[in-house]
């Protein structure tokens, strides 16, 4: 199926090119005023997130152990974290042992330098990149440009987002806000050797890609990829893909630079069985992904001769000591819960602001940002908005391969951006009056009789419109006019009627704490 | 069985149909309810916007309101609604906790263990599914988010519909999806909250059912809302509602729809199309 409305959308997506891959562009709700007047990304967005995830669906139902490889996934995330220092040092004297070279970055800076650096030495000025969001995360491709230095990425998805100038709108999809109308018109405007009879056939499409990229393979001296596990007790980095475009930057080059993030850890090689099922299942659909790459060190005289591991902390320290925020580490960047969430179906992956978008995004990116932490209470952080960004529906987290309680992390997310703002707001304000209101029963049958009073604007026992912010309200939908009688009211007149429930409901109500109640 | 009812703030304040079908079905089913005047809210709205110190007093107030139950002075505890009574059971405790009031969160707890949705109490603690309904009309029954994924009420809502005589009941397609509300959501972030609303009122028109149940006044009102604001003509009706209609008694629809000045709606079973004039708990509650 294409669905294609007019021509297609070659301007970047968004605008214009983020400084801060993490924190850009406006707060969520305003970003989505624009994403959500674009047509064709939400068409788009509709067929692919819809499509994946019956695909999803169908392969997990096919398991009668899934919820144990849940449970077992979410464990091992839990004990890798709680002794996250020792098994990174561990990690580290195994790749060292195994002729590896181990990298710390505390930031996106510090990571940038390194891997610079690292290509510099090799006297490179092209290298050919695995999808990786931990370098998307640090801006790498764009420090290197500044730097003199070429990067190529390899995944198809990932080609049409740096052909097009777009940022990634999606985890796994990062072109998902593309159909393929629009993929036809960006390679024949923006790839070089491109064939004059390109078409909008997928096919086509890929082996134009494939011609693209094959010479780059072969030329260039270094990779750089980022790493879905890496295994403590070996030293074994580990990429999962689907084209074979990794396997061949993980092969062919002399040097291999690896960017991780720290969590991006396992205690025990034992520990992929479990996530080999878990992962493809709930990223691509698939019950097996085609390619995963696993490699140990340097191996003599077979693929890169030098490696290098980058570990990247980027905030990922801070969300660790967050006793609840912390379990965004878990995350194996499957996009399960982006695939089957209904507000980022509507609003895109854009409106996000950050490389990661969806339900993990929204708790993962404030804490990485340091978002209502002492060093960061800027009233306007647009990360700040990210934790809003729900209706808490909980498919996000019923997707999620190992178990994140995204909702119950939103909430504590919200909780740290409210107690964080310097100043005093309105809402803070009726909120407080609200809490005085709801925390006694008198005070709150008073506030539902003077409700009543509304009913003197509703037209056939409707309101269909209120000023500012009830409109944002009645914009699309009619408020009922509150009703003649509180509930309150109609149980006094209920038990009144002299059945036997006046006497037990009535003294029980009406004397415990001594509330009374307004029942009259 | 001796029951409390938690009528909820949005049920007591804006849709006292609700609690009142609550009450009604109850009694009819040989129960005695029990309404303690102390109650107001649960904090739900307050947690979930991030006000956990503002929570704090309407947790204890919940909390204070319905004490009696930890001494066995009711059986149990009926919120008609799947967002309240999954905030009792899983934020009250959780709030009190990290503002470090333990007790608090300990009571909480325990009362939690003791609050039942509607269709769980019907179904898990009074074990009946047939509670002798009759509801003439095509309906089509939205899963509340929070009944769903918090409560896991799965197809109790729906096996107490399918017993209704007289009810037809119509798949919802892509029933599982939110229908947008969230709270304060729909106000923070209302473009994205429209157009969740907007892809949930499509799908129900397509069923042509004459009414939209669900178990939760909070959605049904973000549904309802859109129902009659795109001129639709169909209904909302509470699960209690449904449940408390009778043929002696039987259900008038309240809630927004262009036509709800009419006395009553024309049955989907022709041969009973002159239903007796509204006497039901909505009705009442609205007079």
């Amino acid at each position: 199926m294409t669905t294609f409305l007019g021509m297609p959308r070659l301007a970047p997506q968004p605008a214009h090119p983020p400084q801060d891959p993490l924190r850009w562009g406006e707060a969520f709700p305003e970003a989505a005023h624009e994403t959500l007047h674009n047509a064709q990304m939400r068409a788009n967005l509709r067929f692919a997130t819809h499509t994946i995830r019956d695909k999803r669906r169908s392969v997990v139902s096919e398991l009668p152990d899934w919820e144990d490889l849940r449970e077992a996934g979410s464990a091992i995330k839990h004990e890798t974290m709680s002794r996250l220092p020792e098994l990174l040092v561990q990690l580290e004297e195994m790749v060292t042992a195994r002729g590896g070279v181990v990298h710390w970055a505390r930031d996106g800076a510090e990571a940038n330098r390194i891997v610079t650096e690292l290509v510099k030495a090799e006297g490179a000025d092209e290298v050919v990149k695995v999808k990786s969001m931990a370098t998307q995360e640090i801006g790498l491709n764009e420090h290197l440009a500044e730097e003199g230095v070429a990067a190529l990425e390899t995944d198809l998805a990932e080609l049409i987002v740096q052909l097009a100038g777009d940022m990634p709108s999606h985890i796994l999809v990062p072109a998902i806000h593309r159909n393929r109308e629009e993929i036809r018109a960006i390679f024949a405007e923006h790839m070089e050797d491109v064939p004059q009879d390109l078409t909008s056939e997928p096919r086509v499409l890929a082996m134009a890609a494939r011609a693209h990229l094959r010479r780059k393979f072969l030329s260039a001296g270094v990779a750089i990829s980022g790493a879905n596990l890496a295994v403590a007790e070996t030293g074994t980095v580990s990429v999962f893909e689907s084209e074979g475009n990794g396997r061949m930057c993980l092969t062919l080059p002399r040097t291999l630079i690896t960017v991780m993030g720290i969590e991006k850890l396992v205690p025990a090689f034992r520990d992929l069985e479990v996530f080999t099922q878990l992962l493809p299942r709930s990223s691509t659909g698939e019950r097996m992904n085609p390619y995963t790459t696993m490699w140990t060190g340097i191996t003599p005289g077979d693929g890169p001769q030098t490696f290098h591991l980058v570990l990247l902390d980027n905030g990922r320290t801070k969300a660790l000591a967050d006793e609840v925020g912390r379990q965004a580490l878990h995350c194996i960047r499957c996009s399960a819960c982006l695939n089957v969430c209904p507000v980022y179906e509507h609003a895109g992956g854009h409106a996000y602001g950050s490389v990661y978008p969806g339900p993990i995004g929204a708790i993962l990116t404030p804490q990485l940002t340091g978002m209502g932490t002492a060093e960061r209470t800027d009233p306007h952080d647009p990360t700040a908005s990210l934790p809003f960004a729900s209706s808490l529906c909980g498919a996000c987290f019923e997707a999620c391969p190992v178990k994140i309680d995204i909702p119950t992390a939103l909430v504590h997310l919200r909780n740290r951006a409210v107690e964080s703002r310097s100043r005093p707001t309105a809402e803070e304000a009726g909120m407080r009056a609200a809490s005085a209101v709801m925390s006694s029963g008198s005070r709150f049958a008073r506030a539902a009789r003077a409700a009543g009073l509304a009913r003197v604007i509703a037209r056939e026992e409707r309101i269909g419109s209120l000023p500012y912010p009830g409109s944002l309200w009645t914009g699309v939908r009619d408020v009922p006019a509150p009703p003649r009688q509180s509930f309150r009211q109609w149980w006094a007149a209920h038990i009144g009627d002299g059945d036997q429930h006046a006497e037990s409901g009535g003294s029980h109500g009406g004397a415990h704490r001594g509330e009374q109640g307004g029942a009259g | 069985m001796r029951i409390a009812l938690f009528a909820t703030c949005l049920g007591e304040a804006m849709f006292p149909q609700a609690p009142a079908a609550t009450v009604r079905l109850l009694e009819r089913l040989g129960h005695e309810v029990v309404f303690p005047q102390a109650q107001a809210c649960c904090g739900q709205m307050h947690v979930n916007t991030g006000y956990y110190r503002q929570a704090l007093p309407v947790i204890r107030n919940h909390v204070a309101a319905f004490e009696p139950a930890l001494e066995g002075e009711w059986d149990a505890i009926v919120g008609p609604s799947g967002s309240c009574v999954g905030s009792v059971r899983h934020q009250q405790a959780m709030v009190a906790d990290r503002e470090g009031e333990r007790q608090l969160a300990r009571d909480a707890g325990l009362l939690a263990e003791r609050t039942y949705e509607l269709s769980e109490l019907l179904v898990d603690v009074l074990g009946v599914t047939d509670v002798g309904a009759w509801f003439p009309h095509s309906v089509t029954y939205h899963p509340t988010c929070h009944s769903l994924r918090m409560l896991r009420v799965g197809d109790r809502p729906t096996r107490l519909l399918r017993a209704v005589e007289g009810l037809e009941l119509i798949d919802l397609p892509e029933a599982e999806q939110c229908c947008g509300f969230g709270g304060t959501f729909s106000l923070k972030n209302a473009e994205t909250a429209q157009a969740m609303v907007t892809e949930k009122i499509r799908n129900v028109s397509t069923t042509r059912a004459q009414v939209l149940v669900s178990g939760d006044y909070s959605c049904l009102m973000n549904m309802a809302g859109t129902l009659s604001k795109q001129a639709t003509g169909v209904h909302a009706a509470h699960l209690a509602e449904v449940l408390a209609s009778t043929r002696d008694e039987p259900w008038s629809p309240t809630v927004l729809p262009r036509d709800r000045r009419a006395t009553a709606m024309p049955s989907c079973e022709t041969a009973t199309a002159a239903a007796p004039a509204p006497s039901g708990p909505a009705a009442e509650a609205r007079s």
